[in-house]
Formats: structure tokens, C-alpha cells, sequence
């Protein structure tokens, strides 16, 4: 069952629908969820933190006058939602709406070949075991290793007072492994995952390939020197590496920043933000990639969106409030956390664009750099543009070559620079997942790109 | 007895039932309301309702953690048999079993403000527009990104088959701002928050006027020249640092080797003027309750004083494992996930020093206002740090040039033994936790910039 009416009846959307716009308002939405997941890990060579959950609900929202009613419920049962439409109501008194009869939509959900919930929770036990062997065997240095295996299934409803109703089946997988290594009194550590919008299928070719990479990056740090300090010119990997591309472009794209005026690139669309070999896109129904749904959280298709073209701004990313706001058409971009969420103008999966130069020559063409392979983490102030990345696995270039591991490394910069001074795209891509979280709400989301380089950029290491 | 009470109950039995040898449950309640704010109107005001179940079951050596939000005894049946069959998975522990029958709890009181269900949600709307009212009044501010409100009320009840267990209600509320001001070179950003267990107690003007300060003082900065200096460590940003002290300190972190405090119990870890505690009966405090995520009563705990490191923070688990007893540090992040170790709140002493003469003694170095990249920037196993900052320069002993686009690099052990001087004032902070902190002068401490 594909369309919104397993969950959600249209008879009671169109009764809740009315019931939120009783006192008041231009625009109501219900959004029902039920959400279920499987989540196990291995730690000590022991399965343990087995958890099971199974929770549903709903948010409903009113529009009015630029100001959102919102109020959430646990249950779907009809009560439950007219509750929930009466207390978003409750503050509201205005002109309201004639909402429009529902016409219900089916869009075919991504393709799931084997859902995890038919597959025996041993045989999870089992991947979990083979992520922790393989991390074991990678040397004799590992100490430690654990890894864990996520299963989540979202099946979400969306009805609107503009006769909107659709619904979506979201199934997700993800296993991520640890390693820590230790030598003569030095500890290190390396992390990997693997999670795809796809079912069991995702295990099929190796999955305990994560775990070996994740001991090797633990492995490898092993032998690190202290991480430069300095201006110098920056290669970032492929995959995780657009992870930067994410925090210092991404967000600053997303239509509410930019409407608030807290976006550096709130006054650049149409204009050259970049070296015209930089062509970026944001992604919502690339199949079976992790940041990718049916449709967004509002009922919006998902789409791809040119947002950089040959170095110029060319789009934002819009919620449906945002795209109403501006006279814009909906990206499909605006997403939420849970029920317990107002959905917000987010990324899907971002990447930049394959380009024309060889790996080996965006190293080769450096003197003196560093080359960051993948990040920890990082964070921006989408206002300021100002933004900072710890790096896990990071090399020193010299002459042209990558040399020693680097421990240690952040990487400082400012979005609007950063961005202008990437001088080469590899023409290698491939992308990875992430966890994004932005006002309180965690969504999934997939980075992308080939190897890119950026001629300077700060880091700020601990060698003296 | 309170409903959720009862249904607490009634998911031990259902676990007991479908074949768990004990078990333990965890309802929680909570009524949510929030207000944000932006250029004098109401962007969003949000009501929420939430009530949901999880329960820890033990059949052998084997833990299994089911959850949902069905709390019918049809709906509580499921999750009894998402439970058991989620701990037929799991690998047996020999250190795994249900906690124990605790002590009387301590009732620590104040916990709830009324002041909260009673403020309409216009009140609570005007509270957010004047915090955002003072912010714009600043010469200097351009706009204000957002300003928010959030109250919550939350009841918790804990059931267990060994009769532990135990129930309490809090409130608490907080709001915040993200002030924007422009220089010539740029725009800056400024946070100022407020936090209370009730709206009556949350003062907007003082909310406004810190986030106004911070984004214009920062208004012209530029990049420090690398180098090593005294560094003053803002509140904010002690109680950052702090709050990663806890989780190395957390004793499931240490038993699995992945603690940079693990092999220092009773060592020297820190200077003499850096003292702290976990208390989780603080009335100030938001982790304060009579008991934690497993029913085990909160107290006080030294965790660093006289500068050595007294003990680990223990959960029912990690006590057993460890030989020891329980310091009632199991905490968790509502039903959906089980009890694990964490600090309660987190509590550093303060000093003698006011904020001018913390200055003065620092001389020639840097104040600290900001880190971002925590959670990517700081290695948990080793303590290793490089993060990202901004502040000011302190020149002969009073805050000079405002400083952005640095880093402030070392480790935690080392940065707590270069602690030269607590502050007079400290402050509750909400980041890393629940964390109470004075200004804290580093001795030394790497800056990496130009």
C-alpha cells in the first residue's frame, strides 16, 4: 500500500483539516507518521543494546498571517488528531479558508527489495559479528572494536486545506563500525558506515569492508605527526568530503536563512560565488541514496536542483512556506525530523559535480598542503559564513606527493572565500551518509563529490 | 496512583507474562509549548503532547529494550514481546541484572514552577518579542535571526519486578536569541539565553542585551597570531569542556578503555583551583530529580578535588562490573532509548577571582567567548582537542580587539592541570549537558590563527 489512506482516512484528514482552520487561517496540513525500528550493536565482542520500538502520531499545523499554530499528538487514532487540531487552533482568530476536498496521490515510494523487518534479527547479529572480526583481524594494534546496525521504516501521510494527499513508505539502513588502536602509549581511533534509503539488499557485496576501513584509518593515525599550522592549499577526498560543501554552501542555501537575511549568500542569486569549473546540485530522488524520499515532509516531490551553475548561485532550496513567501516554486525541500516537527527548508543529498581533473593531479600540482580525507564533523554559522571542520584522516602533501598522517587537524575558513577558492574538481565521485541537524532536528542526508581543492585555506593544527 | 504509574506497572507484568525473568519501566509524560520569534512577530507557536513507554527486560545474562507509544494493555503486550524478543538477540553479560531495591529517595524540592502551565501562550509570545525587542535596541544590531521560548512539564514513573522504582514532575523553560550585527567587514553573530524552571523567572532584558553584546562586540575582528598565552575560558565555554569531563568520567567509558581518565583514578588531573562535583539534587540544576533513569536516588558526588580525580560515575551496570555501588548516574534521553551512564549536573566550584581581576591576572592572552566543532574537534578516547573559537584579546589585563577564526588546541587532562584561577560568578549553561561554571583562567593553552 503506497498511498496516504493506510494511514491516515481521508474522511477524518478532511474533518481534522476543517477543525484546524474552525477560528481561523489560510492554509492547514495534518501529517501522520508511524515509525518503526531496529537497532543492535557489538561491543567487547558482545551483542548488546538491542532496541525495538514501534511509535505514531501526528502534527498538525495552521498557517496564518505569517505566523504557524502547530501542535503534535502520540497516536492516530481519530481523537487523538482532532485533538491536536484544536489545541493549533486554540490561540488562532482570523478569516479562514475554505479548505478544498482531498484527491488522494499514490507516488511509487522508493524500491525496497528486502525489508529488514522480514529478515531474522539473528542474521543482523551475524553482519554485526563480521564488522567486529574484520576489524580485529585488520592488525594487531586494534585494542578495540564495536559497530552497530540501525533499521528504520517511516511510513508518513501528508493531507492540506489545498485538497493535497499523499503519502510515502521510507525504509533505511545503516551499520557503522569503530576501531581503536593502540601502541606504545598512542590511542587512535576510525570510524566508517554504510546506510543507504534501500532494504537488507545494501549487505549484499560486503558490508565488512567498513570495518576493515575503519580499523585501517585507526591504524594509520597510529604513525601520525602532529597536523601543520597555516595558510596552505587544502585537497578534500571525495564521498564524506562533501561534508564541507554541505555545512559551508548547503546551509547557507536553504531558503529560511536566506529570507531572515542570515545566509552569506542571501544577496548573491544570479551572481559568481565561484570558478565557473564548479557545478553543484542538491538531490532528492537519486535512487536509493540516503537523503532520498518519494516526497518531502509537506507532500512536495522530491526533485534534483541545480543550485551552483559553472560557478554562479543559481537556486535555493525551499520549504512550501519559503517558496509561497518569495513567489518560488517548492524544491521539495522541506523536511522534518518526526510528526513532532514543523517541516523547514533542508538539504536531500548534495554533491558537486564530477569534474575534468585527475586525482593525481590536484595532489601532484601541490608543493607544500594538506589533504583532508574525511571529517568528524563540523559546524557553521550560516550568518557569518564562518565555519570550522575537525578532520580525522588527514596527510601531509609534499612535492606533490601524500605523505604522513596528520592527527590534529581542523580546518578554519570562511564559506564565501573557501568556496571562491576551490581551483580543481576531480572528475572521481562518489557519495556517503550523514546525520545533519539544524533547529533541534536531525534529518538524513547524503554529501557528495570527487576529489576538489581549495588553493588556501586555514588549519589550525598542534605542531609548534 | 498515577496513571502513568499504573502503566509502568502494568508493562512489568506484560514483560513478565511473555517470559522476561525481571523487568524494569520507564513512562514518561511531557506537555511542550514553544514560541518563536522573529522582527516583532510570531513566526511559530507550537503545543505538544507526549506520552510513551520503554521497558528494559532480563531473561538470563541477556538485556533486551523495546519501546512505543501505544499504552493500551493491548499496545503494552506489544512492546512486552518487542522487548523479550529483542533480548533473545543479545549475547548473555555476566554483569547484567535488574537493579536493585534502592534507599529512600531524597526529595529535593523546587523542581516545579506553576508559573509555567499558568502564562497564556500570549504571555509567553511577549516574553520571546521582548527578548528579541532589547536585542534590537542595541546600536549596532541589525536584525535578530530568531528568538525562542520553550517550556516543557514532564512527569516520570519508574516500575520495576523488584519493586524499585519511584515517580516526579519538573518544569523548566529557557529562551534564547541569535543576534546579528554587521561591521564593515562582515556580519556577527551573538547567543544570549536564559534558563528557569518557570517563565517569571526568565529575565528578557538580560537575555537581549547578552546576545546584542556579544554579536557587536565581535564587530571589526580579526585573526590572532599564532601562539601560546593564558586563555580566559568564558562560562559558556568552561561548561563546554566541562560537560566532556563528565563523559570521560562516566564509568562505562572507562571499562571500556575509551576514557582519557581511565587509567587516573586518584591521580593528579587537575590544578587545586579547578574543584568538581556531580550533584543531581542542585534545586538549580536540570538534571535534578529524586531518582534516575533506573530508580536509583540522585546525591552528590566529588569527582575532582584537590586536584586529584575521587572516582567514576556509576550507573546499576557499570557498578556491578566495577564491584562497587551505583552513584545514581543513569540517565537517558526520554522512553525511546535505555538508561545509560551520564552526569547529572555537573557543578564547578568557584573561585575568589572576579571577572576584572581573572583579566588582570591573565596579563597578555586571550578570552574565549565561543567554540564551535566540539563534537568533530575533541577525540573522546583520548582527549586530544582542536576546536574551532572566537573571542577577545586580552591586553594588559583588560579585554582588548575582537578575535575570530582561531583555534585552541590540547588536551583535556593538561588544560585542567594549567587552571590557574576559578571565577567568583558562576553560571547554569545548558551545553554539554547540565552545567554550572565560573570563568576559568588557563595558564597556557595553544591558539593557532594567522
Amino acid at each position: 500500500m503506497s498511498g496516504p489512506e493506510g494511514l491516515l482516512d481521508s474522511a477524518v484528514a478532511e474533518r481534522v483539516i476543517a477543525r484546524a482552520l474552525a477560528h481561523g487561517g489560510e492554509f492547514a496540513e495534518v501529517f501522520a507518521e508511524r515509525r518503526s525500528g531496529l537497532t543492535l550493536a557489538i561491543d567487547e565482542s558482545r551483542i548488546e543494546s538491542v532496541q525495538s520500538g514501534a511509535e505514531e502520531g501526528a502534527g498538525v499545523r495552521v498557517l496564518s498571517g505569517g505566523t504557524t499554530y502547530f501542535a503534535h499528538v502520540d497516536g492516530l487514532d481519530p481523537a487523538d488528531l482532532e485533538r491536536a487540531a484544536e489545541e493549533a487552533a486554540a490561540a488562532l482568530r482570523g478569516s479562514r479558508a475554505e479548505p478544498r476536498p482531498l484527491r488522494a496521490e499514490a507516488p511509487a515510494p522508493l524500491p525496497i527489495e528486502r525489508p529488514p523487518g522480514e529478515v531474522p534479527a539473528s542474521r543482523k547479529a551475524e553482519l554485526l559479528r563480521e564488522l567486529d572480526e574484520r576489524s580485529r583481524g585488520a592488525g594487531a594494534a586494534i585494542a578495540q572494536a564495536s559497530a552497530s546496525y540501525a533499521e528504520a521504516r517511516r511510513e508518513v501521510a501528508v493531507a492540506n486545506s489545498t485538497g493535497l494527499f499523499s503519502g510515502d513508505d521510507r525504509t533505511r539502513v545503516r551499520i557503522g563500525a569503530q576501531a581503536v588502536a593502540r601502541r606504545e602509549g598512542r590511542v587512535e581511533t576510525g570510524a566508517e558506515t554504510l546506510g543507504a534509503h534501500r532494504g537488507f539488499e545494501l549487505f549484499d557485496d560486503d558490508p565488512g569492508a567498513i570495518a576493515e576501513a575503519a580499523a585501517d584509518k585507526a591504524l594509520t593515525l597510529l604513525d601520525a605527526v602532529p597536523a601543520p599550522t597555516g595558510s596552505m592549499p587544502v585537497v578534500v577526498g571525495g564521498g564524506f568530503g562533501g561534508v564541507l560543501f554541505h555545512e559551508m554552501t548547503g546551509h547557507g542555501l536553504e531558503a529560511d536563512h536566506v529570507q531572515k537575511g542570515a545566509s552569506v549568500y542571501a544577496d548573491k542569486l544570479g551572481e559568481v560565488v565561484a570558478r565557473p569549473l564548479l557545478t553543484a546540485y542538491d538531490d532528492g530522488r537519486l535512487p536509493g541514496e540516503w537523503g532520498s524520499d518519494a516526497i518531502d515532509d509537506e507532500g512536495a516531490p522530491t526533485q534534483k536542483t541545480r543550485v551552483i551553475e559553472d560557478g554562479r548561485l543559481v537556486a535555493f532550496l525551499h520549504d512550501r512556506r519559503s517558496a509561497e513567501r518569495e513567489g518560488a516554486a517548492q524544491t521539495g525541500n522541506g523536511r522534518r525530523e518526526s510528526f513532532r516537527h514543523l517541516p523547514i527548508p533542508r538539504m536531500t543529498n548534495t554533491y558537486i559535480a564530477p569534474g575534468d581533473a585527475e586525482p593525481e593531479a590536484i595532489v601532484g600540482e601541490v608543493e607544500k598542503g594538506f589533504y583532508a580525507v574525511s571529517f568528524a564533523g563540523g559546524q557553521v554559522d550560516p550568518a557569518t559564513g564562518d565555519f570550522v571542520f575537525g578532520v580525522n584522516e588527514g596527510y601531509l602533501i609534499e612535492g606533490g606527493k601524500v605523505t604522513r598522517p596528520c592527527r590534529g587537524a581542523t580546518l578554519v575558513g570562511n564559506c564565501l572565500q573557501a568556496l571562491a577558492a576551490i581551483d580543481a574538481v576531480g572528475n572521481d565521485f562518489w557519495m556517503k551518509t550523514g546525520i545533519c541537524g539544524k533547529g533541534g532536528q536531525k534529518v538524513p542526508v547524503g554529501t557528495g563529490q570527487g576529489h576538489v581543492r581549495i588553493a588556501a585555506m586555514t588549519v589550525g593544527g598542534t605542531a609548534t | 496512583m498515577s496513571t502513568l504509574a499504573e502503566w509502568a506497572g502494568g508493562a512489568v507484568e506484560a514483560a513478565i507474562a511473555a517470559g522476561a525473568a525481571d523487568a524494569e519501566a520507564y513512562a514518561g509524560e511531557a506537555e511542550n509549548r514553544e514560541v518563536r520569534v522573529h522582527a516583532g512577530e510570531v513566526e511559530s507557536l507550537t503545543a505538544a503532547t507526549q506520552r510513551g513507554l520503554g521497558l528494559r527486560v532480563w531473561i538470563g545474562g541477556r538485556v533486551g529494550y523495546g519501546f512505543g507509544t501505544d499504552l493500551s494493555p493491548e499496545g503494552l503486550a506489544a512492546v512486552a514481546a518487542r522487548a523479550v524478543e529483542a533480548g533473545g538477540v543479545a549475547d548473555e553479560d555476566e554483569f547484567a541484572g535488574v537493579p536493585g531495591g534502592a534507599d529512600a529517595a531524597p526529595e529535593p524540592t523546587g523542581l516545579t514552577d506553576p508559573s509555567r502551565a499558568a502564562w497564556s501562550p500570549a504571555e509567553i509570545a511577549e516574553l520571546a518579542l521582548a527578548v528579541e525587542r532589547r536585542a534590537l535596541a542595541d546600536q549596532g544590531v541589525v536584525a535578530v535571526e530568531q528568538a525562542v521560548y520553550f517550556d516543557s512539564g514532564e512527569r516520570v514513573a519508574i516500575a520495576s519486578s523488584t519493586g524499585a522504582g519511584g515517580e516526579y514532575e519538573t518544569t523548566s523553560c529557557y529562551a534564547y536569541l541569535q543576534a546579528l550585527a554587521d561591521g564593515e567587514d562582515g556580519r556577527e553573530t551573538g547567543l544570549g539565553f536564559g534558563l528557569a524552571r518557570g517563565p517569571k523567572d526568565l529575565d528578557p532584558e538580560a537575555i537581549g542585551r547578552e546576545g546584542a553584546e556579544r554579536a557587536t562586540e565581535m564587530i571589526g575582528s580579526t585573526k590572532p597570531a599564532s601562539r601560546s598565552c593564558p586563555v580566559v575560558l568564558d562560562p559558556t565555554v568552561a561548561a563546554s569542556f566541562v560537560g566532556l569531563i563528565g563523559k570521560a568520567a562516566g564509568a562505562d567509558s572507562v571499562q571500556r578503555g575509551r576514557s582519557p581518565l581511565g587509567h587516573l583514578l586518584g591521580e593528579e588531573v587537575a590544578a587545586e583551583a579547578f574543584v568538581l562535583h556531580d550533584d543531581g539534587l542542585d534545586p538549580a540544576g536540570f538534571g535534578t530529580a529524586p531518582i534516575d533513569a533506573e530508580g536509583t536516588p540522585r546525591r552528590r558526588t566529588a569527582l575532582i578535588e584537590g586536584g586529584r580525580l575521587r572516582t567514576f560515575l556509576f550507573d546499576s551496570y557499570t557498578a556491578r562490573r566495577g564491584a562497587t555501588a551505583s552513584t545514581g548516574n543513569a540517565g537517558r534521553s526520554g522512553y525511546r532509548a535505555p538508561p545509560g551512564v551520564s552526569a547529572s549536573n555537573l557543578v564547578v566550584a568557584a573561585g575568589s577571582a572576579s571577572a576584572e581581576e581573572l583579566l588582570r591576572d591573565a596579563g597578555d592572552g586571550i578570552y574565549v567567548n565561543d567554540v564551535a566543532g566540539l563534537h568533530s574537534g575533541v577525540n573522546p578516547v583520548t582527549g586530544v582537542f582542536s576546536v574551532g573559537a572566537s573571542g577577545r584579546a586580552i591586553r594588559a589585563g583588560e579585554k582588548a580587539e575582537p578575535l575570530r577564526e582561531f583555534t585552541i588546541a590540547g588536551d583535556l587532562v593538561s588544560m585542567l592541570r594549567a587552571v590557574r584561577a576559578a571565577g567568583s560568578e558562576p553560571r547554569w549553561v545548558p551545553f554539554g549537558g547540565s552545567v554550572s561554571a565560573p570563568p576559568l583562567l588557563i595558564g597556557e593553552m595553544a591558539v593557532s590563527g594567522s
